[in-house]
């Protein structure tokens, strides 16, 4: 990672994704800090970004579709579980 | 069945493993593997491994984290078939690559705004609905990626390695994704 503190709109959304997921140091939110102040499209970029990862991780971690297994599926697990304890 | 575990804490009973957690693994193998063949057959992986390493069970985690730490495992391992099938020339470029400037946005990338960002309610049937259609549309490679980083919070060294990937890989499809998904969303949801 580069040591200018002016980086441009494609080095500030790697820093914007990385820090969606905890993964950015001080110094690059820092210097991505400085680079949304000046940048309206880059601005934008990172709000919206933070309100994809807030749907996408709720719903993909709350709305599990909830099906069940069909009872001869699990039978058979249960078969094959017993054959290999024997 | 006698557990195998000399914890006193936690202990394994493979009898009621099916009933107990078969519905709860399916559902946790679903929302990261499209294909439900797949998901019945890794979950049925997941308790014959887990039978096989009932020795090395020491008692901590609950029964069923440990059953889901093994299970996270093969969902891994699927992905890196799913990974090896594609191959992997196409995520060695850059985010820049078709003749746009260098650093700045493409045109049909830059981002728009969405109006009713705030007006967003969550958990409705629709939105569900809106978001499943762009994680389907997904390729299946940046679906993996995304999937992974967002929702099973795996280290970016992790996934590299097991995808034979570089970190700068990785960041590269995770924005790519990011873009396709916002874009569909854009289109199915914000701008309606």
């Amino acid at each position: 990672m580069s040591r200018k503190l002016m980086i441009d709109c494609n080095e500030a959304s790697t820093i914007c994704d990385k820090s969606q997921y905890n993964e950015a140091n001080g110094w690059e939110k820092f210097k991505l800090r400085i680079h949304l102040f000046l940048c309206k499209k880059c601005s934008m970029y990172s709000e919206q970004n933070k309100l994809m990862t807030r749907i996408f991780c709720e719903h993909l971690l709350n709305h599990p579709d909830h099906i069940h297994l069909p009872e001869n599926v699990k039978d058979d697990f249960k078969s094959k579980l017993k054959k290999q304890v024997n | 069945m006698s557990n195998l575990s000399d914890s006193e804490n936690n202990k394994l009973d493979p009898d009621r493993w099916i009933d107990l957690y078969a519905d709860y693994l399916f559902n946790y193998t679903t929302s990261r593997i499209d294909d439900i063949e797949q998901a019945k057959d890794i979950v049925q992986e997941t308790f014959l491994a887990a039978l096989k390493a009932m020795k090395n069970y020491r008692g901590e985690a609950s029964e069923r984290t440990w059953l889901v730490s093994i299970l996270k495992r093969k969902i891994i391992d699927q992905y890196r078939k799913m990974n090896s099938k594609k191959g992997k020339a196409e995520i060695r470029v850059s985010f820049y690559e078709e003749g746009g400037k260098k650093g700045k946005w493409l045109e049909e990338c830059v981002p728009q705004s969405w109006g009713n960002e705030a007006e967003i309610e969550f958990e409705t049937q629709e939105l569900g609905v809106a978001l499943n259609k762009c994680l389907e549309a997904l390729p299946d490679k940046y679906k993996a990626v995304f999937k992974m980083k967002t929702i099973d919070n795996i280290e970016t060294e992790e996934i590299c390695n097991e995808l034979n990937i570089t970190a700068s890989n990785l960041w590269v499809i995770i924005h790519r994704a990011r873009l396709q998904l916002r874009k569909c969303m854009e289109e199915s949801w914000f701008k309606k």
